[in-house]
């Protein structure tokens, strides 16, 4: 199988392959059968033997799959049914249908406000941070000294806990005092208000993500060293310069790792909760509302579990349909090559 | 920024052989963005050595004057860092054992033994990767308030026992399918079963990507902030990261006692961070490699 290959797509990979293992191992049952001279009860031994492995793999695996049932098949299903009651810590919950969902689509601007925020803070910090991730990653794709520093330096910022960073920026970000007015100043701009004005709340939020790109880097950069140098040679001869190298070689090689860090950073982009719990409540004017974060305030702050439910469940639907449509468009620009080892 | 340097680079270029200077070039690059990455940390040590007064001048200066070594230990009285620290240790310890157990047993089910269905249960599982933790966490919360378990800390342990986090059994599984098989027939002609091949003979091998799974769980305990918000209310158990929170909302203008409480938050993860690199940036490798 591909060593880069993208884990999702590798299950899939894994279920065509899977077959072809299983020959292998039966064949080589078979032959040490054979060599014991009892082929005749090779085959009853054999389906005896896979139902031994059935029941050691059920149960190596029953401790994760007890906790799969426990804690999210039955909390979606419940999440689901909860939705769809007036669930309120105070009194009984009755079952009011569909209402939350009506509730959301047409009677809460918060709701819509909070999908605008989340999308759009989606869609701009999860291009921008991968591109930075890339870039960092090519840098650190040639040979420089000091090339281990370098890397340390770029990955240090991923490790610190999100609640000190969410801290630390929103210090760097104070109007008066903070270091961005003050480079500001040194460079002749004007000041800005950044996570204190609506219209800069979210672009001030994407700059403080690219801080902490260092896994994507990493696995960008391991994708950039698993990429053929005949390749590049190739491009030298046809007498192709950095440009086609990257356009032609670097970008296609590197699609499925491209899709990869798509997916997580689309799902992690989409659950953002620290930096609005710790740095603007949300705020201004609801300028940073992330959803997660209006679930939250919905569910333990004013106690409507059965409409935080509905939230839960818009969110959940939101990114099904992302995930979906990437890997539906992903068979047109994910490049697979044919190459096994 | 980098279209300066490109300029004042030309003429070394020409100069030179062409991978010379583009080396140099990216060198260059490395070092002012290192800088730029690394200017918040500094900020963040220089605040919080600073006194009040200081930290409150316009353009800000770089060099505390004097250095207030005070900080720390009044950021650290004023809320109970020490007992917020064993709390943390209570929940991370029991959560990476209990994350090592279940993950790695799953692991070696999906990895090493044949039976039908496997890989369509190992996709399901791994498909929850997508899946918004907040929908789950609401009737989560509910069936654990219903069983009486708020306010501890069994709700925060017991996921990690249950293989919650299927990252981790991906991780795994990626390394054990790349051990020989060699090693599990030869067992297996001793008459070993696959509890006694797990034990005695993948694990005692795995040690590397065992410890990548330890550190990022231990990790993930150390930074959680949503789990202990949701489940935790009184403030004697508070961990690090909610207790930090908490000092915020209180201590809002006192940036230099918050940038000490920040500051040792941090320190921790950056001494495990630079003990266990390699393990560290291995196991974000191997994350997304090597189908």
């Amino acid at each position: 199988m591909k060593r880069w290959q993208t884990p999702l797509h590798s299950c899939r990979a894994a279920g065509r392959a899977s077959g072809t293992r299983m020959t292998q191992i039966s064949t080589s049952t078979t032959l040490a059968e054979r060599s014991s001279g009892r082929s005749a009860a090779a085959k009853r031994k054999l389906s005896r033997r896979q139902r031994r492995e059935l029941y050691w793999g059920l149960g190596f695996v029953s401790l994760a799959v007890g906790g799969f049932i426990l804690l999210k098949v039955i909390p979606i299903v419940a999440s689901f049914v909860i939705s769809l009651t007036d669930w309120n810590v105070a009194r009984a919950p009755s079952f009011i249908g569909l209402n939350n969902y009506m509730r959301m689509l047409t009677a809460d601007p918060l709701f819509w406000k909070s999908l605008w925020v989340t999308a759009y803070y989606s869609l701009f910090s999860v291009p921008v941070s991968m591109a930075f991730a890339f870039a960092l990653a090519m840098l650190l794709n040639t040979r420089i000294p000091a090339l281990g520093m370098f890397r340390t330096l770029f990955y240090l910022p991923s490790i610190i806990p999100v609640i000190a960073s969410s801290i630390l920026w929103l210090w760097m970000f104070n109007p008066d005092f903070g270091l961005f007015n003050a480079g500001l100043d040194l460079l002749g701009l004007p000041r800005q208000r950044f996570i204190y004005e609506e219209g800069q709340v979210i672009p001030s939020l994407v700059f403080m993500s690219m801080w902490s790109v260092g896994p994507m880097m990493i696995i960008f950069l391991a994708g950039l060293q698993d990429v053929p140098n005949q390749l590049y040679e190739a491009v030298d001869i046809d007498g192709g310069n950095a440009w086609h190298k990257l356009r032609h070689v670097t970008i296609p090689m590197m699609t499925p790792t491209i899709l990869f860090n798509l997916l997580i950073s689309i799902v992690a982009a989409l659950q953002t909760f620290v930096q609005a719990f710790i740095m603007t409540e949300g705020g201004p004017n609801n300028g940073s509302l992330f959803i997660v974060f209006y679930i939250y305030r919905k569910a333990f702050q004013e106690q409507q579990m059965g409409y935080a439910s509905a939230l839960a469940w818009a969110l959940f639907l939101v990114i099904c349909a992302l995930s979906i449509l990437v890997f539906k468009t992903s068979n047109r620009w994910v490049f697979y090559h044919g190459g096994d080892d | 920024m980098s279209a300066m340097e490109e300029t004042s680079f030309k003429d070394l270029i020409v100069r030179q052989r062409p991978g010379v200077g583009k080396r140099r070039f990216a060198f260059l690059v490395c070092i002012v963005i290192s800088l730029l990455m690394m200017m918040p940390l500094a900020w963040l040590v220089r605040s919080s050595f600073m006194e009040m007064g200081q930290i409150f001048i316009f353009p800000p200066e770089w060099i505390p004057q004097p250095f207030r070594f005070e900080n720390f230990p009044e950021a650290l009285t004023v809320i109970p860092f020490f007992r917020y620290f064993v709390n943390t240790m209570l929940i991370l310890v029991p959560s990476v054992v209990g994350t090592l157990v279940s993950s790695s047993l799953a692991a070696y089910g999906f990895a090493r033994l044949n039976w039908p269905g496997r890989d369509l249960v190992f996709g399901v599982l791994l498909s929850t990767l997508m899946l918004p933790y907040i929908i789950t966490l609401l009737p989560t919360f509910l069936m654990w308030s219903q069983v009486g378990f708020i306010n501890t800390y069994v709700p925060l342990i017991v996921p990690n026992w249950l293989g919650f986090h299927v990252f981790y059994i991906f991780l795994l599984r990626q390394f054990f399918k790349n051990l020989p098989r060699e090693l599990d027939e030869a067992a297996e002609i001793d008459g070993a079963n696959p509890l006694e091949i797990f034990w005695y003979i993948i694990l005692p091998v795995s040690r590397p990507v065992l410890l990548v799974v330890a550190i990022l769980s231990g990790l993930n305990a150390w930074n959680d902030f949503l789990d202990p918000l949701v489940y935790i209310n009184s403030s004697d158990k508070y961990t690090l990261a909610l207790g930090l929170a908490q000092f915020t909302g209180l201590y809002t203008s006192q940036w230099n006692l918050l940038m000490a409480a920040s500051t040792v938050i941090i320190v921790p993860v950056l001494i495990v961070f630079f003990l266990t690199q390699r393990y560290f940036i291995e196991g974000v490798t191997m994350s997304g490699l090597k189908g």
